[in-house]
């Protein structure tokens, strides 16, 4: 396969018809693999890779019943940042982050990821305080995070509403310089390439129909593209966790599926480097800016339980009410499309990458609004457990027991209804 | 925007209403083991199609209501007090 | 490029001259024109530059589709980016700049890049930019980030302004029984039919006139058409774009109200967006006539040929003096008469290989001439089009033929319906094969397609659907029970032959697709190739279908293209889903009134402007404006807050605490539910006592700290913080009427109320006895310690004052109605001031209540237990409560936990801050042993104190030295960790 590079952009760049390859394969299905993954969304894409390039375990599937990357992949705000302080989250988002880093080498594809900094507005002493916590948390784990005075937030983002008629006057913000944004798009073509280019099958168009189960062990998956014997099986279908879990003859899940809604405005020219996010007075929003100009932003999720992919007025409102507090100049910017995604709300805002009543069947789910900046470590953890049947140390408590034990790994404090960690 | 006939106020916009979730969970008795209060208040049948639920009219006359509503298309297909007694009393008025 | 205004005809207003300005260039133009219309009247023909090669664009269409001619409209704060020129109204004194180019878009620099643009193909970007060329060595990010500068700045179109929008925007609400979407010829008629069926009808429009395509006929007079609709009780949106179709048949519309004027109005917003709920919506949306893709298909003076029909007819403008039209469909030929009729000369190259007889002779008859079987192979001209290569199809390959000189080429591609609003109700459209389009798939939503946006193209047979609709809907709602019947799609005289790409042999140039973002039929080539052959991959690979227009203009070429690659039908390919808004619409609409200071509601106690008055310095507190501390001259918050505890605990301080949440609750169960709730026993509270509660979630995990008092047999009066107030109110009633709908209980929320001020101090009592009727009524024996009594202040105000403390100190709590705040401040602060007393805020509060180890939102994060807050006493072990089972989970009783703590500095002389991390003096890293969430000098101890959480608890740390790090700070304390109750811990002052 040619490498992505400089010389080979030049060099087809030359050529009448370019020789660039299919960046996938399209296979029919094999009547067999060790693992099958569900779902070639980037957290299925990933664990392929990953169950490739760190376990040497390549024949896998990774089977999906439309598009890779046509789910939640493609309908983020793109931000990567790893400012987690409970423990397991911590370090699991700090990996993540540090594959991300590296991630466009890696995959030998673009994802564009860019360190423009993830700056986190706080308004009051006490919202300070919580911050200096998790930041604080995140310093003394050897990640990054500063504070910004308000004299440095005016001079690094100068067209922030610091006026005198902002309902909550902006104080500092809690900054992490080493998040930012990616292609999300690209990521997940960039696994997907990197991860046909081991010889691993990405079915798309491959719907999952039902198990074949005998006791506790799944025999073969009954999909549209026919029956496929497997001798593990790995979910990573965040958003329709629940349906496949039930597939299976499993009963309920901490989860509920919820729609997260994301914004892009016409194209600009620059006029935001920075992710910023903007949380008070129960608003919460946050935006950056594309490599494309397009203002990107999203808010809350639409607080009613859904399976719809489309996004209704009261949040689009709400969200557009955060736009011009936080940035009164975006009142003549307009939006150019909003769209939504379901998520996995988990019941204490965390997610899931453990073992489940069945045998052979593995579980990574419950991503919340969250789930992009994870795709890596997901993938690398979850690989990790199907490889080896065991969780690996810093997600051993991320499993289905940890509400009956008291664990409680709840970023937000909110409590268990999932709407509420949105 | 989804439509609520609210059985005291009549059809409102779902913004003046707040979603509490799943209606179909039977709360155990409040000295019930852990095991049946975790199942309760942790897991979800998370329903796509339709669903009972409960929603709060928490801009209006604050009554709780259970909701039968489609997760996949949104449409409602009834709407009653969340108060078994007062559900009851409206029903025989009708 | 020769295009004239001409002297007659159209409907623009001829005595409306309008001053108007290009790149600060003066020119005139009329009423009723657009600022496109008025351009092209002035023969200006590049307007615009493409995205990435910086091509010129010029004016492609006569609509919102227009992806070639965006400009910037107003400058300073009022610039406003990305405006089609096509769909902006012409008004007096409007400024209008190119944009994306430098200089300017005559002569762009920027023209460079399309020098390369063979290295600059379909996904390009993610080839390359990942390290050093020419093999990406590196590791890291910082290399992309370094190109990723550049590319921003060369990315992006407009420039938004940096300041603050200064204009005005409203929100507004209608129902109707019937939406109609669209006013021409189709949605007319379904308005009228429905309307005088007795259906309460709105209809909008996206233009400025009423008529849709009938503005662009001849002779057609909008007035009478409004007059007509008026009579039947229409009403009428102008200038308002349905943006999209939410949920339950509600429409999102945005009505431009000021956008046609330069200045802004004190009385009207900018814009206005509505919220429509209506029983039906019938889509009169219209067709968009289709480009086609050749060489150089993208110059200056290639439009649709209906966009020419539009600047002729309904502008004035002939846009051209020597015309080609090149088409696949019967639509062009009106077109075609209508130029001849003008002055120009007119050829039409059809690609089909014959003609319906009557349309030729009218055509031939008016001095046209046709070639079939052609069609255009390539354009010629940098900056504007003057030759067309034409093609020639013989059995079914295209061959290169001669060229023809000519100023405007237009085209007609097909026809493509508007079906974005059924888009966003996730319809599917079919596609047509006989009409080369996407036709409304079938669905059950109330909406109704009518007219060309159904597939229907005549004209009469619009009517006839726009009739047929106006009575579906009267029949569904009940009002005409009258047979219907809808045309069937189609309509024209000789079929359509449909074409999207025309292409030969050793082709060179490139033929565009997606005009605003340079996508070309290579790009879709390449984009196969790689294997990105589903829409929703070919759409993010090549961008196309993502810049302003959305792919109105170019996406079905996509599709078709991305088939025949495939060698499957269209339909096995799909579409891609269309997102809201239809057009673009600004930000400022969608938030309305809800900025600035009115972005939440700001709620002030009764006694706001009484704290004020008295040099109260506001904190935000849950949206409450609180009283943050009282600086005397010069004071600092500290010298100010540190004065005041003292103060109150040496003689008396008054503080306003009217923002706690409070509900009566009411009922013979009420005693049951508040035992059932709170962890500590309520079942025998007497009568006239108050009791601090708290409550655990369903969890186990607490949720909220108050006091109830029991004022009768079956009334309490219950307070809850301020942050949880909402929360607390909305549990309680889940609980009533959900879980527990035995219990007889009726709840009020009381907050706004009542009024509240807590007296606290060793003074308190004298302060407010002498401010009662009845002095004696809080004398220890009557009022002891969390007593409750309701009587009566001197100046007969009725109120409530309970003995609760939240200082350590005696204190009361004292409610009046809202009304007689101020009243009830005005007799107590005098006796409090004149015993040398002073008012207290929040901050001094807060110092108070962390010398004695009360907890509050700080300490009660969501995911302390009852025993961590150090409460555990007050969970009975007697009866069941909420929590109470799911607390006695496993790790929730793990004595290792995070207990609460006391915290001195070890050099008193130094300070810390909330969120410092407490850690092991060797070992200061990870999560430590615990933090710190609450800080304040005690004037009591005279150095810093904090409360916070530490493994195991003080006994396990006492006398030992910890280190409170705080490296977002900068600072690392030594601290040691104390009791929690850091003074009195008996309570004999609060007792006293």
């Amino acid at each position: 396969m040619t490498r992505f590079n400089a010389w080979n952009v030049i060099k087809n760049g030359f050529l009448k018809n370019p020789k660039w390859d299919r960046q996938w394969r399209d296979p029919e299905p094999k009547k067999e693999y060790d693992i099958i993954i569900v779902g070639a969304g980037l957290h299925g894409l990933a664990t392929a890779f990953y169950l490739a390039k760190n376990h040497n375990i390549k024949n896998v599937a990774v089977v999906e019943k439309g598009w890779l990357g046509g789910g939640n992949a493609g309908r983020n705000t793109t931000i990567i940042r790893s400012n987690y302080m409970m423990p397991g989250n911590r370090e699991f988002y700090e990996h993540s982050l540090k594959l991300w880093e590296n991630l466009s080498h890696e995959l030998n594809y673009n994802v564009m990821f860019s360190q423009r900094s993830h700056v986190n507005l706080f308004h009051s002493p006490g919202a300070r305080d919580s911050n200096a916590r998790r930041y604080n948390t995140m310093l003394l784990h050897g990640s990054d995070a500063e504070f910004w005075s308000l004299e440095k937030l005016k001079k690094n983002i100068p067209h922030l509403n610091y006026g005198p008629n902002s309902r909550f006057p902006i104080m500092g913000a809690a900054v992490q310089k080493r998040a930012g944004t990616a292609r999300h798009d690209a990521v997940a073509w960039g696994y997907a390439r990197a991860t046909d280019k081991y010889g691993i099958d990405i079915i798309q168009n491959c719907e999952v129909l039902g198990f074949n189960r005998i006791d506790s062990n799944i025999k073969s998956l009954i999909t549209s593209k026919g029956e496929i014997k497997c001798k593990k099986v790995g979910f990573a279908v965040a958003g329709n966790t629940s349906r496949l879990w039930k597939m299976t003859g499993l009963n309920s899940l901490p989860i509920e599926s919820h729609k997260l809604q994301a914004f892009v405005s016409e194209p600009l020219k620059p006029l935001l480097d920075q992710v910023v996010v903007f949380g008070v007075g129960g608003a919460h929003f946050y935006i950056s800016q594309s490599d494309k100009g397009g203002m990107v932003f999203g808010g809350d999720i639409d607080w009613y339980k859904s399976y719809a992919q489309k996004g209704n007025l009261p949040i689009v409102q709400d969200v557009s009410e955060a736009a011009m507090s936080v940035m009164p100049c975006l009142g003549r910017v307009r939006l150019l499309r909003h769209w939504s995604g379901i998520m996995d709300m988990s019941m204490d805002g965390s997610f899931f990458i453990c073992k489940t009543p069945i045998d052979n069947l593995y579980l990574n789910a419950g991503w919340n609004y969250g789930g992009f900046k994870t795709s890596p470590a997901s993938g690398w953890y979850f690989a990790d457990l199907i490889a080896n049947n065991r969780p690996d140390k810093i997600i051993e408590n991320h499993d289905l027991k940890r509400f009956e034990k008291g664990i409680n790994i709840d970023e937000r404090g909110a409590g268990p209804d999932p709407k509420l960690h949105g | 925007m989804i439509r609520i006939k609210c059985p005291f106020c009549g059809e409102r916009d779902h913004s003046e209403f707040t979603y509490g979730g799943d209606g179909s969970i039977k709360y155990p008795e409040l000295d019930a083991s852990i095991k049946e209060w975790v199942q309760a208040i942790f897991f979800r049948e998370n329903i796509c199609g339709m669903q009972v639920e409960t929603w709060h009219h928490s801009s209006g006359c604050r009554m709780w209501l259970k909701v039968e509503r489609d997760t996949l298309t949104h449409e409602i297909k009834s709407v009653e007090a969340a108060h078994d007694g007062l559900a009851k009393l409206l029903r025989r008025k009708q | 490029m020769t295009a004239k205004r001409l002297n007659k005809g159209g409907q623009i207003d001829r005595s409306k001259k309008l001053n108007f300005y290009w790149d600060n260039k003066n020119f005139q133009g009329y009423q009723n024109d657009t600022l496109a219309s008025a351009l092209l009247a002035n023969n200006q023909t590049i307007i615009g530059r493409s995205f990435k090669y910086h091509r010129p664009r010029g004016i492609m269409s006569a609509g919102v589709e227009e992806s070639g001619a965006l400009v910037t409209i107003g400058k300073g704060k009022y610039r406003d980016p990305n405006v089609r020129a096509t769909s902006q109204e012409l008004y007096e004194g409007i400024t209008a700049y190119g944009q994306n180019a430098f200089p300017n878009v005559r002569y762009d620099l920027g023209f460079i890049n399309s020098m390369f643009s063979s290295f600059l193909s379909a996904g390009f970007y993610y080839k390359t930019f990942m390290g050093i060329p020419p093999f990406e060595w590196g590791r890291g990010t910082k290399i992309w980030m370094f190109y990723e500068y550049f590319i921003r700045k060369a990315a992006g179109m407009g420039s938004a302004s940096r300041k603050p929008d200064p204009d005005k925007y409203e929100h507004a609400h209608d129902f109707c029984d019937v939406l109609v979407v669209g006013s021409g010829p189709a949605g007319i008629e379904s308005a009228l039919e429905a309307a005088q069926n007795d259906l309460d009808v709105i209809l909008v429009e996206q233009d400025f006139q009423l008529g849709g395509d009938l503005l662009n006929q001849e002779g057609f007079i909008e007035k009478e058409l409004i007059e007509k609709l008026h009579q039947a009780g229409v009403k009428v949106m102008l200038r308002t774009t349905a943006f999209g179709l939410y949920d339950n048949s509600v429409a999102g519309l945005l009505e431009r109200v000021e956008d046609n004027y330069e200045e802004s109005f004190k009385e009207t917003p900018r814009q206005r967006f509505w919220t429509i709920r209506s029983k039906q919506t019938i889509l009169a949306t219209g067709a968009i006539e289709r480009h086609i893709a050749f060489g150089n298909n993208d110059v200056p003076g290639i439009m649709t040929a209906n966009a020419a029909k539009s600047y002729l007819n309904r502008f004035a403008v002939l846009p051209g003096k020597n015309v080609i039209i090149s088409t696949n469909n019967d639509s062009v030929y009106d077109t075609a008469i209508a130029l001849l009729k003008s002055g120009a000369d007119v050829q039409v190259i059809d690609s089909r290989s014959e003609i319906d007889k009557h349309i030729s002779k009218i055509f031939l008859q008016n001095g046209g001439t046709f070639q079939l079987n052609s069609a255009p192979f390539k354009a010629k001209g940098a900056r504007h089009i003057n030759k067309v290569q034409l093609a020639s199809l013989k059995d079914n390959t295209w061959s290169v033929q001669g060229k023809e000189n000519c100023d405007l080429l237009l085209l007609s591609g097909g026809w493509s319906p508007v079906l974005h609003l059924l888009s966003h109700r996730k319809i599917k459209a079919e596609w047509n094969n006989e009409n080369a389009c996407f036709l409304p798939g079938k669905h059950d939503e109330p909406i109704t397609v009518v007219g060309s946006a159904a597939g229907v193209w005549d004209n009469n047979n619009c009517i006839e659907s726009g009739k047929a609709g106006g009575l579906k809907v009267s029949k569904l709602l009940g009002k005409k029970n009258q047979n219907f019947s809808f045309p069937v799609p189609g309509g024209w005289k000789k079929a359509l032959k449909p074409i999207y790409e025309i292409k030969c042999k050793n082709q060179k140039t490139k033929s565009f697709i997606d005009f605003q973002h340079d996508v070309t039929t290579s790009d879709i080539r390449l984009a196969h190739q790689e294997g990105f052959i589903s829409v929703e991959h070919l759409k993010r690979y090549t961008t196309l279908g993502m810049a302003n227009d959305q792919g109105k203009i170019g996406n079905i070429i996509g599709i078709a293209l991305m088939a025949e690659l495939l060698n499957k039908k269209i339909q096995e390919v799909g579409t891609t889903t269309f997102r809201p808004p239809y057009t673009p619409i600004s930000i400022g609409s969608l938030a309305g009134r809800n900025v600035g200071d009115h972005f939440r509601p700001l709620r002030k106690s009764p006694l706001h402007d009484w704290n004020l008055n008295q040099g109260a310095v506001m904190i935000e507190a849950g949206l409450w404006q609180r009283p943050w501390y009282f600086p005397k001259e010069k004071e600092t918050i500290s010298e100010a807050y540190v004065r005041e505890a003292e103060t109150t605990r040496k003689s008396v301080g008054i503080c306003d605490v009217t923002s706690l949440g409070k509900i009566f609750i009411q009922g013979p169960d009420a005693t049951e539910l508040l035992n059932r709730i709170y962890t500590n026993p309520f079942a025998k509270l007497p009568i006239g006592k108050a009791r601090y509660g708290i409550m655990l979630r369903d969890d186990g995990l607490v949720m909220d700290d108050g006091t109830s008092w029991r004022l009768s047999e079956n009334d309490y009066f219950m307070t809850t913080s301020t942050t949880q107030a909402a929360k607390v109110m909305a549990w309680l009633e889940e609980l009533l009427q959900i879980r527990w709908s035995d219990l007889k209980v009726h709840l009020t929320s009381v907050s706004e109320q009542w009024c509240g001020i807590s007296v606290a101090g060793p003074k308190s009592r004298e302060t407010i006895s002498t401010c009662l009727e009845n002095p004696e009524i809080i004398d220890n024996e009557n009022l002891p310690f969390m007593g409750v009594v309701e009587t009566k202040l001197i100046t007969n105000i009725p109120c409530r004052i309970a003995r609760i403390s939240f200082s350590g100190e005696m204190a009361f709590e004292i409610y009046v109605p809202s009304e007689f705040g101020e009243p009830m401040m005005e007799i107590i602060w005098k006796k409090a001031k004149s015993l040398n007393g002073c008012l207290y805020g929040l901050e001094a509060l807060g110092a108070l209540r962390i010398e004695k180890g009360h907890v509050t939102g700080a300490e009660l994060d969501g995911r302390v237990t009852i025993d961590d807050a150090g409460l555990g006493k007050m969970a009975s072990t007697k009866k069941s409560y909420i929590g109470s089972a799911m607390r006695k989970r496993g790790v929730l009783n793990d004595n290792n936990r995070e207990k609460l703590v006391g915290i001195f500095p070890k050099d008193k002389n130094t300070t810390f801050d909330a969120g410092a991390i407490i850690c092991e003096l060797e070992n200061i890293k990870g999560y430590g042993i615990g933090r710190i969430t609450s800080v304040t000098h005690s004037p009591e101890l005279g150095h810093w104190i904090g409360l916070g959480f530490v493994s195991g608890g003080y006994e396990k740390w006492k006398n030992k030295t910890t280190i409170a790090s705080d490296p977002i700070r900068n600072k690392n304390v030594e601290v040691e960790i104390v009791s929690p109750h850091m003074i009195d811990p008996e309570g004999g002052r609060m007792h006293g």
